[in-house]
Formats: structure tokens, C-alpha cells, sequence
């Protein structure tokens, strides 16, 4: 396995208060493979990929029993270490493309600072290799773009900038937080598809957050779910999107609006009324417990049980959907 | 479908309903705002009972005890405190005296820059347009010009006394209550309970001073701080240069020129009301930095 | 961007104008210039001839234009006392004033950028402590007073320097310091509160997630973003320190333009006066100006929005 976590827990300090963003959570990568880690915002899906880069915000707790990329302890690393490693093994792609490269320096001088950084080559070699880069992300005057300000490209071309950074030095794992919301569709559909080829061009392991089901279905190999801190159901695209058995992976799969309603709106996860609740207290119970439409009383009382349901997927609720009732929804 | 939440967040409309005695509750918790409070309060009211508190006259000369020293140099002279000045006054009741003038002159120059300020910003916050325009390069060509500077031209050409150095300052320092303001203004003006009040036919009186000038107190109390230390050091410096209060008064600034001369061979003169005048600004910088925290956190 | 220059530069126009006006009311309306020129003893008779001599008989807006005109030939009047161009007095007292303030506000500066970049980066421990009581402290302590006491420790207890005059740079020194001391408590605060933006950015992060060394991030990633707004207050403090200028100056005789500001309201000079009050408000105009200007310069954002 390229990345093992295990009982992955993060706490944030939240106005003096503990929030409890991420509450045990388990996950598994391997070589080449694609892993879609999707939730609503709030779930602490976007904390779970920073604390995998260890770049949690000031004030943050994380604990695990595992954590390990490629066998190294990634918690245990020092701070010398981890700066060694990331970029180079692992990379890590970000939400906002409009804020996420350095104003004040051009896109060569960023590319070529971590290639450099990576590799202790020239300037014109890192130079060359930015080029190279730049236009296997589809990129074209690739040399004339190296002189620009991130200011004078497009949310589009910035977002393939960055994944052009995070590719330079061949990454055997790349972590991306929603790199396409802040995007328009087509711009969306063409990152996606340079992410992919970029992937299984180069073997690479891709952990993918998203609150977007479409882009689910594009690009996964495996699904989980998260909610409330939790991954509350687990297993192969197929699987999941075809049979959900959580009720909220249910509830996530309705409110997507389909072509045939004419619904170009929002992919929001508006179909569930209520919000992600705030933990600020352990409770082993299921945190989909307050919205749930299937609730019994056994909910209140104690943890739901992971099971492993027909179609494959491993599921933590005390009375899993058949793929039958899943199908009808 | 309602499902009632498990994890009660707080509601909002307690919070509401707390946001005054939770100032006050924030307040008590707050050592700084406590800590520089206490001392604020303790040089006011120092001020207020200065006639109460000061062992001697503060004007009455006594040319054979001067330049007496402190307590801490020479024990044995326990009648003067603090030591005497060169005219053999004591110093002790001449610092207490000073709060008086610092205090005078910080909040009557503090009001006046209040009152102007406000307005011009309240004006061209409201309005906008060419008035807006017109205040705003007003306010720029106050802020090109160095207060100490024009203050200093002004009291030479009309002769300094205490009067003139409050109604000076407090014309010069209303530039950052007049930026302030305004910019408060244009938020608040937007918003829909200002709105309704225009639309419900109040008078212009009434929205600028009921409905909005309320809601944007918390900054100006912070720029009334501000000003105030700043109203205390421009005094200070004045008087210091011989154009702010005239002697005898005991200003702090006053006291340290009228101590330049000894001030080799008796340092406490020019370390105590220079002290003094450091304590006052540092407690009134520090509430106002403890409130500029406290309401930034209370009101969102 | 061009719209921006000619929108800014206009107003520093206008409150050039302004500030003229202000000068001229002070020197012509506020006070009796014929008073100034024929002395405190002069009959009636006297300031009547005076006036007509002077042609201060003459409407106000006229004579506003002629002192506009004069300003614009570089004639600021002659002094009551010295008799002397005005303008003379001030620019040979410009130099001393020029290298008080740019080593004040050096010495602020080599204080406040790593004491206020090493406060954001390490928030809460005891270098931010530090810096932020300086900061605090900084404001209020009062500038002449800090003078005084630098005179008593180092020029006559320890006898290090010269504390009266302005023949060497060692006499610089005690007024460098008391006047950079004026200047820092804002720009402290400026560049912690700025460094801890920007370190908080997402493009921090993303460098950080890029693995650039932390002291590459901290130096050159964070500082040169959170460096771009110093130099606008810079400007503003420099500016600030020509009219601080005047206390300092007084106090360690520094002969300068603040000296000579000092002396001539002392004795009411206010050709001299009315003067230095006009040029120094124009280069603090103009400074801000030219702030602007680099600061257009440096931030990439704003130099390739002027195409």
C-alpha cells in the first residue's frame, strides 16, 4: 500500500472551544489507484487531506495509530523531512486556484523554485523541465506564460499552473481538495481529464476530495463517503454509486440534479434538510443520526456496526439498504 | 421534515440578547482592559481630587528648599515626597496638579475632534457624491500637514494659554474619527434598518444620529483612545517647546522644560513627569487596544 | 492603472492648493503682516505706510495670486529677523533634517522588519511579547522626554556621545534614536499584523505543500508580499518625522529645519514659519506620492494593469 491511514482524528480549535473535525477515519491508497473521499462541506474531508500533508492549521490536533505513506510514519517526521518529501513524493493540489499561487513572483520563478528545490539542478535546466511540464497540462506558450503574474491567467490556467507545480517532480501520490469548484464546467471537464491522464500516465496514487458526485463517477476507482468526520460507507465506484447502502450516500445520490430535470443548478446536497452537526464531544454514535430518515431507536443507543453488504462496500449503519431499495430511490 | 439536532449549537437570539452583558462579562476577563483601566481611572480620579490629595501648593515657592531631592536619595527630607523643583515647589503636589491639565486638555481637545470628525464623516458617508469628494480632500489636506508643525505656527501667532492649546488641537485631531466615520457610514447606511428609516420618512437628524451613529460606536470609542493619548503627548510637547500652557501651571510637558537646566545634577526632575506623561498614554493606549478586542469579537 | 496616477495625482494637486490656502490665511489674514515687518511698537500711521508700501492694501485673492506667483519662482519671502530669502535658510538646514530622518526611519525600519516578521512567525511566545510591548510602549512614550533621557545616560553619565550640535554623524545618533523610536511602534504592527496574513495565505500553503524550505517561505515567499504596505507607511512616517523634527532638534540643537521652525516661532518670524509649514506639507505630498507610485511598481498586480 502507498498510503495507510488509521483512526485518523483531528481537532480544531474553534473559539475555545474543541471541534472535532475528523473522528477516526481509515483509509487505504495503492499505486495508480484513485480514491474519491466525497462529503459536504464541513464533513472534514479537506482536513483529512491536510493532515495527510501535515499542513493542518495552527491550533489543530492530529492523532492516529497510523499514518504512513509508502511505510514512513509521516507523523513522526521531522520538520526537515516532511519539507523533503512533499512536493517531491507527495503533492498536493488545492481548491483555489485564484489565491493559491504567489502574487508578487512570476509562474517560471514558482515552477522552477520547486524543481530546484527537488532536484538541485540549474535554473535552466528546472527552466526546461517547467516547459515540459507546462505543456503535457495542456498549456500553450508555455514560455511566454513562465514570465507571467498569476494575476494575468485565468482561474483555468492557473488550476493547470498549479497541477504542473505539483507534477514537476514526479510524485508517486497526488492529494487534490476539490480542484475544479472554483471552476466553470468546461474548464472543470478539461482539468479533470489532464488530472487522470496525468495519473495513470505516471502510476501515480490520486486521493481526491470532492463534494461533486459527477466528478465521482469520472474519475474514481473507490469511493468513501464522509459525514460528520466519518467515513460512513466505503467501497468501488460501482458499488457505491450504483447501490448506496448509507442512507446519507442515498440522500447525496438523490440531490444530484439530473440532465432530464433541466437542472443546471447547484450540486449542492440540498435534498437532505439539516446541516453536517458540529462535535464538540466523543459520541460513538452515528453522526448521520439527527437527519436521518430511517432512524430507529437502536440509533440513539449505541454505534452502528461496519458490514459489508452484497454489492462489496463496507457500510456503518444498523440497518444498510439493500441494493434493491437503493435502485427504486 | 424537522429533526430536532443532537448537539444544541448556541441560539442566536440569546446572543443577541447578551451582547452588552457580554461585553462587560469579556470585559472582566480581560486582564490588559483591567490592568490599564484601573490605572486610567485611578490618574482620573487623581485629577479630579488633586486639591484633596496634594500635601502642599503646587504654586507656593520656597527658594530655600529647592532642588531637594527625592525620597529614595535622601531619607531624612520627609516633607517633600517626591523632592522640589528650582523654585522650591513640591514636586509630588506639582505632578498631581498635571494630571488636571493633561486630562483637561485630553478630553476637551478629544471632544472637539469628536464633534468635528463625526460630522464630516457622518456627512460624506451618508451622502456621497461630490460631498463625499469634497470632505475627503479636507480630510487629505489635514493629514499632509504635520499637526505638531501647524499647532506650534497657530499658538505662536495667537499666543499660547490652555484654552488655545485645547481649541488647536481639537481642531487638528479629527481626521481619523472624520476617516473612520465615514467609512463606518457607508456600511451602515447600506443596511436595511436605515433603509426603512428613510423610507418611514425620518428626518436626516434622526438617521445619522439615532440610527446609525449608535451602531458604529465601538470603533470611535477606539479612535477617541487614540486621540486622547495623542491630545496628552501633543500637549506635552507644546508646553515642552514654550508654546502650550504657560507657567506656572504644573503641565508635565511645562515641568520637564523648566527641569532642562537642573536636569544633570537632579535627573528625578525630568524622569518623574515624563514618566507621568508615559503612564497616562500607556493606560489610554491600552484600553483603547483592549476595546478595539473586545468589540472586534463581540459584534462580528 | 493610468487613470488611477492621474485620479491620485490630481488630488495631490488639490491639496497642494489647499495647503497654500491654509499658509497664506495663517501668514496674511490670521496675523497682520505689517505688524510682523514694522515691529510690535509701530504707530498706526507707520503700519498704515507700511501696508501701502507692501501693497497689503490689496484685495486678498489678489494678493493670494501674487504669493502663488512668488512660491512658483522660488521666492518665499524674506525673513523679519535675518532679513534673509527664506528659501535659502530652509534649503541650507535641509541636509541635517534629510539624514535625521532617513536614519531614523533606517533605524525604525532595521528594528521593526525582523522584530515584526519574527513576532508573526512565532505568535504568542516571548520575541511577540516583545514586540508588541514595544509597539505599545513605543507610542507612548513622549519623544522630547525619551531625548532628555538619552542625554543623561550616554552624553553625560557614560559620556559616549555628543548630545548638542550637528558637526559629525556621532551627533546623530541620540536623535536618530529618539526619533526612530517615534516611527517604529506603527510600522512594528504593520509588518507583524501583515506577515501573519500573508503566512496564513493560501499560497503559503500551497508553497509549503510544494515542500520550498521554511526559511526560503518565510524570507522570500511571505516578506515580499507583507513588505509591499511598508512602504506606504514608510512614506507616511518619514513625512511624519520632518514635523517631529522640531522637537528633536530643539533638544539636541540639531541645526536644522525643525531648529529653525522652533526659533522662528519663538520670535514670531512668520515669513519663516508660514514657510516651512508650506514646503514640508509639500513633501509629504509629494512623498506619498512617489509611495504610491512604488508601491504601483512593485506590486505586479497594479504595474501590468497600466497597459
Amino acid at each position: 500500500m502507498l498510503l495507510q491511514v488509521r483512526d485518523l482524528k483531528v481537532t480544531l480549535q474553534d473559539q475555545g472551544q474543541r471541534l472535532r473535525a475528523v473522528r477516526g477515519v481509515d483509509l487505504d491508497l495503492a499505486a495508480g489507484e484513485t480514491l474519491c473521499v466525497v462529503g459536504e462541506s464541513g464533513c472534514g474531508k479537506s482536513m483529512t487531506a491536510l493532515a495527510l500533508m501535515q499542513l493542518l492549521p495552527r491550533g489543530a490536533e492530529l492523532s492516529s495509530s497510523k499514518l504512513q505513506f509508502d511505510g514512513i510514519e509521516l507523523s513522526k517526521l521531522s520538520r526537515h523531512k516532511l519539507s523533503a518529501l512533499r512536493g517531491r513524493r507527495i503533492s498536493m493540489i488545492f481548491q483555489e486556484p485564484m489565491t493559491a499561487l504567489n502574487p508578487v513572483f512570476t509562474i517560471g520563478d514558482q515552477l522552477r523554485a520547486v524543481y530546484r528545490r527537488h532536484t538541485g539542478v540549474s535554473s535552466a535546466e528546472a527552466q526546461a523541465r517547467a516547459i515540459e511540464v507546462l505543456e503535457s497540462v495542456g498549456l500553450t506558450n508555455a514560455e511566454l506564460r513562465m514570465k507571467q503574474f498569476p494575476h494575468q491567467l485565468s482561474g483555468g490556467l492557473r488550476q493547470r499552473v498549479l497541477i504542473a507545480m505539483a507534477l514537476m517532480c514526479e510524485p508517486e501520490m497526488i492529494i487534490c481538495d476539490e480542484p475544479t469548484t472554483a471552476l466553470d464546467a468546461t474548464t472543470q471537464a478539461q482539468i479533470l481529464r489532464i488530472l487522470k491522464e496525468a495519473q495513470s500516465a505516471r502510476k501515480m496514487g490520486m486521493l481526491f476530495i470532492t463534494h461533486d458526485l459527477g466528478v465521482v463517477a469520472r474519475i474514481a476507482d473507490r469511493v468513501a463517503v464522509m459525514y460528520a468526520g466519518r467515513i460512513v460507507e466505503h467501497g468501488s465506484r460501482a458499488a457505491v454509486l450504483r447501490s448506496p447502502a448509507h442512507p446519507y450516500t442515498k440522500g447525496l445520490i438523490a440531490s444530484v440534479p439530473r440532465p432530464q430535470d433541466g437542472g443546471t443548478g447547484s450540486k449542492r446536497l440540498a435534498s437532505i434538510p439539516g446541516n453536517v452537526p458540529a462535535f464538540h464531544h466523543e459520541d460513538p454514535r452515528c453522526p448521520f443520526l439527527s437527519r436521518c430518515p430511517k432512524r430507529m431507536s437502536i440509533c440513539t443507543r449505541e454505534a452502528p456496526p461496519v458490514r459489508q453488504t452484497e454489492a462489496g462496500q463496507q457500510v456503518a449503519c444498523h440497518l444498510p439498504l439493500d441494493a434493491q431499495e437503493a435502485l427504486t430511490a | 421534515m424537522t429533526i430536532p439536532a443532537l448537539t444544541t449549537p448556541s441560539l442566536p437570539e440569546e446572543e443577541t440578547l447578551t451582547v452588552r452583558l457580554g461585553f462587560w462579562r469579556k470585559a472582566i476577563a480581560h486582564r490588559t482592559f483591567l490592568f490599564s483601566g484601573a490605572i486610567l481611572l485611578a490618574i482620573t480620579l487623581v485629577a479630579i481630587f488633586a486639591p484633596m490629595l496634594a500635601p502642599y501648593d503646587p504654586y507656593a515657592q520656597n527658594i530655600a528648599m529647592r532642588l531637594k531631592p527625592p525620597f529614595w536619595h535622601d531619607a531624612n527630607v520627609a516633607e517633600h515626597l517626591l523632592g522640589t523643583d528650582q523654585l522650591g515647589r513640591d514636586y509630588l503636589s506639582r505632578l498631581i496638579y498635571g494630571a488636571r491639565i493633561s486630562m483637561t486638555i485630553a478630553i476637551g481637545a478629544t471632544l472637539m475632534s469628536a464633534i468635528i470628525g463625526i460630522t464630516l464623516g457622518l456627512v460624506a458617508g451618508y451622502f456621497g457624491g461630490w460631498i463625499d469628494t469634497a470632505i475627503s480632500t479636507i480630510i487629505t489636506t489635514r493629514l499632509s500637514m504635520p499637526i505638531i508643525l501647524i499647532a506650534l505656527a497657530v499658538v505662536a501667532l495667537i499666543g499660547p494659554s490652555l484654552q488655545v492649546v485645547i481649541v488647536v488641537l481639537g481642531l487638528l485631531l479629527w481626521d481619523q474619527f472624520a476617516v473612520v466615520t465615514r467609512v463606518a457610514t457607508q456600511q451602515v447606511a447600506a443596511r436595511d434598518y436605515v433603509t426603512a428609516a428613510r423610507v418611514l420618512g425620518s428626518s436626516l437628524a434622526h438617521i445619522l444620529f439615532r440610527e446609525i451613529l449608535p451602531n458604529i460606536r465601538a470603533p470611535l470609542m477606539v479612535v477617541a483612545t487614540v486621540e486622547m493619548a495623542h491630545a496628552v503627548l501633543l500637549e506635552a510637547a507644546l508646553s515642552f517647546l514654550g508654546l502650550g500652557v504657560q507657567a506656572p501651571l504644573p503641565s508635565w510637558g511645562l515641568m520637564l522644560s523648566e527641569a532642562k537646566t537642573s536636569m544633570f545634577f537632579s535627573p528625578w526632575l525630568i524622569v518623574l513627569p515624563g514618566a507621568c506623561l508615559f503612564i497616562l498614554a500607556l493606560a489610554i493606549n491600552l484600553v483603547g487596544d483592549a476595546l478595539r478586542d473586545l468589540t472586534a469579537g463581540g459584534r462580528g | 492603472m493610468l487613470s488611477f496616477l492621474l485620479k491620485r495625482a490630481t488630488m495631490a494637486v488639490v491639496v497642494m492648493v489647499n495647503v497654500s490656502i491654509i499658509c497664506f490665511v495663517l501668514s496674511n489674514v490670521a496675523y497682520d503682516p505689517a505688524i510682523g515687518i514694522a515691529g510690535a511698537q509701530a504707530t498706526d500711521e507707520d503700519l498704515a505706510l507700511i501696508r501701502q508700501t507692501y501693497g497689503l492694501d490689496r484685495p486678498l485673492l489678489v494678493r493670494y495670486g501674487e504669493y502663488i506667483g512668488n512660491i512658483a519662482q522660488g521666492d518665499f519671502g524674506v525673513s523679519y529677523l535675518t532679513k534673509r530669502p527664506v528659501l535659502d535658510m530652509i534649503v541650507e538646514r535641509l541636509p541635517v533634517t534629510a539624514l535625521l530622518a532617513i536614519l531614523s526611519m533606517a533605524l525604525a525600519l532595521a528594528i521593526a522588519l525582523p522584530l515584526g516578521s519574527a513576532a508573526a512567525l512565532w505568535p504568542d511566545t516571548i520575541i511577540d511579547r516583545l514586540a508588541q510591548l514595544l509597539a505599545v510602549a513605543g507610542q507612548a512614550i513622549p519623544n522630547f522626554w525619551a531625548g532628555l533621557l538619552l542625554i543623561v545616560l550616554f552624553g553625560v553619565q557614560l559620556r559616549w556621545l555628543p548630545i548638542s550640535g550637528s558637526e559629525s554623524v556621532a551627533h546623530f545618533v541620540l536623535p536618530s534614536i529618539t526619533l526612530g523610536t517615534f516611527a517604529m511602534p506603527p510600522l512594528i504592527r504593520l509588518i507583524r499584523a501583515g506577515m501573519i496574513e500573508v503566512l496564513a495565505s493560501d499560497y503559503i500553503r500551497t508553497a509549503k505543500a510544494m515542500g520550498i524550505r521554511p526559511f526560503q517561505i518565510t524570507f522570500k515567499y511571505a516578506l515580499k508580499n507583507a513588505v509591499l504596505p511598508v512602504v506606504s507607511l514608510s512614506a507616511v512616517q518619514l513625512g511624519f518625522m520632518l514635523g517631529g523634527s522640531i522637537v528633536v532638534e530643539s533638544i539636541f540643537a540639531l541645526n536644522g529645519v525643525g531648529y529653525l521652525a522652533w526659533q522662528s516661532m519663538s520670535r514670531s518670524d512668520m515669513p519663516v514659519i508660514q514657510a516651512i509649514v508650506l514646503l514640508i506639507s509639500l513633501i509629504y505630498i509629494v512623498l506619498t506620492l512617489l509611495a504610491d507610485l512604488l508601491n504601483a511598481y512593485m506590486d505586479p498586480r497594479l504595474r501590468s494593469a497600466r497597459k
